[in-house]
């Protein structure tokens, strides 16, 4: 990897960090209402399996999706507007936190219902082997998704009719508050596909380069073999379920241990100081950049109208 | 022209469909090789192949998530349930992803998808095959419900449904499958939102869909015959949205007003019909809006209990006569 573009993905992760954190502030100043699921801690999966995403992909994921949007490259004053109720926002303000979507770059949301993406991504995979489009399916999901039946009936579908679906399990350890080693049998999650004779390649999601590397394996099999893959990326989230999360079920030193020695980004600088021999100015600056960007975006969320209520019941029917 | 069994009438607007339009499928369990549970997709699979008659497991709530996602990548699939009351695996996907994303996503994204196979009740079957669904779905925002009663109605609404950039429900019923009705040629498709007068009447207006139009048409010819009640009959079609001003219209002519259905009087169709009839004919009624249903129980295997059970004849020729005064 060049420097400008090894940089060019420091600037997307830093991109997300500065967004949520906005985001946060935002909530707590009741700008943003309702459910707001951040990101923060699991910035590296996102932009390194983004890395693999060509034109003709298409990509679904569950309603903590702020990341997956700007990582495509939606400009971040867009996505805030959503989270801010706004008409500018990229939904017009009726979507929300949890329902983000691009059309024109295959980004198929945002669902608020755990697990509903993964069949849904599966028919996104077959239309992608009806069409002949050689594209194929991005589809995520979590550990607390990971027991839903209908991940596994999915499976099955992609399985027999061999669909070009890249399943992405984001092991961020805990569904809402209940940690994987108590939800799920034998901590299993690495073998959910065995059965189906889907193959699953685990990568530590918290290291950026090995997920670029691990993902685009994945990416490039699926696209050779038609067929499903599935990757388990361990990583971490370090705020709550969402914005309302007392986080009683887990210790402030678990959260800060981890920070401190597994945090994406701040690994990912180290990178770019020891392999590309970059100042910590040169760092400093993007982060800085970054920061007025996301102000940009913020002041454009707030500053822009509520939707009329004349759309209310605009975009029922077609 | 040539009468055609509902059935064929539904296979027949598929297959034009798929011919005119490469990006339409059929999926659901047994529609390939088997030819469908009911026989409704029998030579499709041989004429479209089975990367268009796809067989699927039997795993509802993930093909029908399948379908919706597959209708938002620019496909139209027509999903075929066995029943409808198998549907309700797969109901979080119809409710909150097919009906809501259009709405959700300001206009980006739509599911052009159709939800089909029958609904209702098809007698012996007992209560978990046994159920109407329509005022289920017709209480979602975002979806089209259609129930047709003739085969051209079946031909011509399906043709019209899979055109559709909205995902309609298209309930049919078991019983009407080999029913046989004249197909009028030269109709394009028929409009997904409109009802239809079957018989002019001026004493009492009957609503009904699917099945039910069967027993109004029946109970019409008894009131003439032997009860000198000129009724007048609205095949509803459309359950969402409902056609309100041919309701009203009827009303304003008649003054009174029977729904008839298989569904369970709460929440029902009925109950939407009476409320239409209260806020835009109240000063037109001579009786008061009333209704016929299933009885408020889980329908049952007796026979005799399940005779008992649904509207019949004689139930609601009693009702008219009750409204309109005549012993």
């Amino acid at each position: 990897m060049r420097a400008e573009e090894a940089l060019d993905i420091y600037y997307k992760m830093a991109k997300i960090r500065a967004f949520e954190e906005k985001a946060a502030e935002l909530y707590t100043k009741g700008s943003i209402v309702g459910f707001c699921h951040l990101y923060t801690g699991q910035e590296a999966v996102i932009v390194g399996i983004s890395q693999n995403f060509t034109k003709a992909d298409s990509i679904i994921t569950s309603y903590r999706d702020h990341g997956h949007l700007l990582a495509i490259g939606v400009e971040p004053r867009y996505v805030m507007a959503e989270l801010c109720g706004k008409i500018t926002g990229c939904s017009k303000g009726k979507g929300g936190s949890m329902h983000l979507y691009n059309r024109s770059r295959n980004f198929f949301g945002g669902n608020g219902i755990v697990g509903a993406q993964v069949s849904i991504g599966t028919g996104l995979a077959l239309a992608h082997k009806y069409k002949s489009t050689g594209g194929i399916a991005f589809i995520f999901f979590g550990d607390g998704a990971a027991n839903q039946g209908q991940v596994y009936e999915s499976f099955n579908m992609a399985a027999i009719w061999k669909l070009p679906a890249l399943y992405i399990l984001e092991n961020n350890r805990y569904a809402l508050a209940t940690p994987t080693e108590r939800s799920t049998v034998r901590n299993s999650l690495k073998k959910r596909g065995d059965p189906f004779g889907i193959r699953t390649i685990c990568v530590d999601g918290m290291n950026l380069l090995e997920v670029i590397q691990k993902s685009r394996d994945a990416a490039n099999q699926v696209r050779e073999k038609l067929e499903p893959l599935i990757l388990h990326v361990d990583t971490y989230r370090y705020k709550g379920h969402s914005m309302s999360d007392p986080e009683i079920y887990r210790s402030r030193s678990e959260v800060d241990s981890i920070r401190k020695t597994r945090d994406p980004i701040a690994n990912f600088a180290a990178v770019l100081q020891e392999r590309y021999g970059l100042d910590a100015e040169v760092i400093e600056k993007i982060d800085k950049d970054v920061m007025e960007k996301i102000e940009i975006a913020a002041r454009f969320a707030l500053d822009s109208p509520a939707p009329s209520e004349a759309s209310l019941n605009m975009d029922v029917l077609l | 022209m040539i009468k055609t069994a509902v059935r064929y009438a539904i296979r027949d607007a598929m297959a034009e469909e798929m011919r005119r339009d490469s990006s339409v499928f059929l999926l659901g369990e047994e529609v390939g090789r088997f030819g469908g549970a009911y026989k409704v997709s029998q030579g499709l699979l041989r004429e479209f192949g089975d990367g268009r008659v796809i067989d699927a497991p039997i795993t509802e709530h993930a093909f029908t998530g399948l379908g919706v996602g597959a209708s938002m990548a620019g496909l139209r699939p027509i999903i075929e349930f066995m029943t409808f009351n198998f549907a309700m695996q797969a109901i979080d996907q119809i409710v909150n992803t097919a009906a809501k994303t259009f709405f959700m996503s300001g206009g980006n994204i739509s599911c052009p998808i159709v939800f089909r196979g029958p609904n209702g009740i098809p007698r012996g079957v007992a209560a978990q095959h046994s159920q109407c669904f329509a005022s289920w779905y017709a209480h979602v925002p975002g979806l089209r419900v259609v129930s047709p009663y003739t085969s051209a109605e079946a031909y011509y609404l399906l043709k019209a449904a899979i055109r559709s950039d909205s995902p309609v429900i298209f309930l049919e019923h078991e019983l009407l499958y080999s029913k046989e009705f004249i197909i009028p040629p030269k109709m394009e498709v028929m409009p997904l939102d409109k009802a239809s007068i079957v018989r002019e009447g001026t004493d009492i207006t009957l609503t009904a869909f699917s099945i039910c139009v069967d027993h109004a048409i029946k109970v019409a010819e008894v009131l003439q015959d032997q009860h000198d009640i000129s009724a007048e009959i609205i095949n509803l079609i459309s359950l969402r949205p409902i056609d309100k001003p041919t309701i009203i219209q009827s009303v304003q002519k008649t003054g009174r007003i029977l729904n008839i259905e298989e569904g369970w009087p709460v929440c029902s169709i009925g109950s939407e019909i009476i409320s239409i009839v209260c806020e835009g004919a109240f000063d037109y009624l001579d009786a008061e809006p009333s209704r016929i249903c299933s009885v408020d129980a889980p329908i049952p295997y007796a026979p005799n209990l399940e005779n008992a059970a649904l509207p019949s004849i004689d139930k609601i020729v009693r009702a008219v006569k009750k409204l309109c005064g005549k012993r």
